[in-house]
């Protein structure tokens, strides 16, 4: 998640003070990501010092200052919307460790493992629909958050469920026999220390 | 209004639908197929149930014993208290059209009749009086909010109008137990959704849901998933804490 262009989004809408940046970011996102006020103005003077957003010190007296956007920081709001995620290493995922490791140590059922980690994942699936169903209803921003987090644990299931597919049929077939052994390919990243 | 199949004693227990040690087997040793076994499930009034599993899980066999439509091979199947088991085929029948609803996957609307009387329809069958049914078929369209339509043909509502005719029809007069097999079918994920929230609002109203899907985000609006592998019972989620859990309290910002 990019706190400073969500801020500069916030900031596009018109000019407005560090405290009402926080209370709509975390409005915004649903209240699902907490924002502290220490990291809403370490933001700021880093976006100031960029030249994304200035903030109106000479028309104002009190000891809180108002930020706006420039037309640099629209920029680069813009370009940032249209810039795709890093989505092409495979992160270093928990549970795919976690099944990966039951699938080598001895005397550990890895079905039971899976199936461990399908419960407590729809469990989750569960309250997240609650909120879906109460709360999200007349909130477009916790609806869209919540839509996200469902489709992200749906696919962690649908990967135990082919994990599982996966490790039986391995179980039941022999191991084939090896032609020459080549050198196994690496995945980018996945390997190395990071 | 209550059922005559309730009797002097009523439902004894609060269990809307109760599996017990269910097996279903088709064909003869050695090629004997085993669909369930020894499958146990209780399902409370006003709660939700969703059964998930691969295809071949079991998933529709189960569907069909708990809606009477087949006989276990072994084991007991009772609904609303009563025992299946030995049940005269007529009485069966009636129980089945008297307290159990159907949605099916492509919502079955008959095209000649109007919302009303395609709600009303299951009761008309049953040889309710015309007027009463058509009450009933009213009263269940206004608690699906789609009273207003009440003499539209189906060609005439939108894609989620006819969800809820089809959802209103399956619960009209007093019907206990919703069945309902993969009902969100070829639905975009939201209309799907809008299914799940509907009969789960359903149950919230006091009816009892088994729903088979193979969509973990579609079970997900149930109060309990159970998983079915091979014909057995696998696993099932214990009642999730509620959603407050996700949200960050105020006080540790």
């Amino acid at each position: 998640m990019s706190v400073p262009h969500a801020l500069l989004a916030l900031l596009s809408e018109g000019p407005k003070y560090g405290l009402q940046l926080r209370e709509e970011f975390e409005a915004g996102t649903g209240e699902v990501w907490p924002l502290n006020v220490g990291q809403v103005y370490k933001t700021l003077g880093r976006l100031e010092r960029d030249g994304l957003a200035e903030s109106e010190g000479a028309d104002h007296d009190g000891p809180q200052k108002r930020f706006r956007i420039t037309p640099r920081g629209e920029e680069a709001l813009a370009a940032w919307l249209r810039t795709p995620p890093d989505l092409s290493s495979p992160p270093r995922d928990e549970l795919v460790m976690k099944v990966l490791v039951a699938a080598r140590v001895p005397g550990t059922d890895a079905h039971e493992v899976i199936q461990a980690h399908r419960l407590y994942l729809l469990e989750l699936m569960q309250q997240w629909t609650r909120l879906k169903e109460g709360e999200a209803r007349d909130d477009l921003g916790l609806a869209l958050m919540v839509d996200a987090e469902l489709f992200r644990l749906d696919a962690v299931i649908r990967w135990l469920d082919a994990a599982d597919v996966r490790l039986a049929r391995a179980a039941a077939e022999p191991p084939r026999p090896s032609a020459a052994p080549a050198p196994a390919p690496r995945l980018r990243r996945l390997g190395a220390t990071r | 209004m209550t059922p005559p199949e309730l009797g002097a004693d009523g439902p004894s227990a609060a269990s809307v639908l109760e599996l017990r040690g269910v097996s279903k087997t088709y064909g003869q040793d050695p090629a004997r197929v085993h669909a369930l076994d020894g499958v146990d499930l209780s399902v409370r009034a006003g709660e939700m149930v969703a059964v998930m599993g691969p295809s071949g899980s079991g998933k529709s066999t189960l569907l069909t014993i708990a809606g009477s439509l087949e006989d276990p091979t072994s084991g007991e199947v009772l609904v609303c208290g009563m025992a299946l088991a030995g049940m005269p085929p007529d009485r069966k029948a009636r129980l089945r059209r008297r307290l159990i609803g159907y949605v099916f996957q492509d919502f079955n609307l008959l095209p000649g009749l109007t919302a009303a009387e395609n709600a009303a329809l299951p009761l008309e069958l049953d040889g309710v009086a015309v007027p009463k049914a058509r009450a009933a078929g009213l009263a269940a369209l206004e608690a699906l909010g789609v009273a207003g339509r009440a003499g539209w043909f189906p060609d005439q509502l939108s894609g989620g109008e006819r969800q809820r005719v089809a959802i209103a029809r399956a619960i009209v007069g007093d019907r206990r137990l919703l069945l309902a097999d993969e009902p969100s079918g070829a639905l975009d994920s939201v209309n799907a959704a809008e299914v799940m929230r509907l009969l789960h609002e359903a149950c919230q109203r006091g009816v009892a849901a088994v729903v088979v899907t193979h969509d973990a985000q579609l079970a997900a609006w149930a109060d309990r998933v159970v998983l079915l592998r091979d014909g057995r019972m696998t696993g099932a989620t214990t009642r999730p804490p509620g959603p407050e859990s996700l949200l960050v309290p105020r006080e540790i910002r």
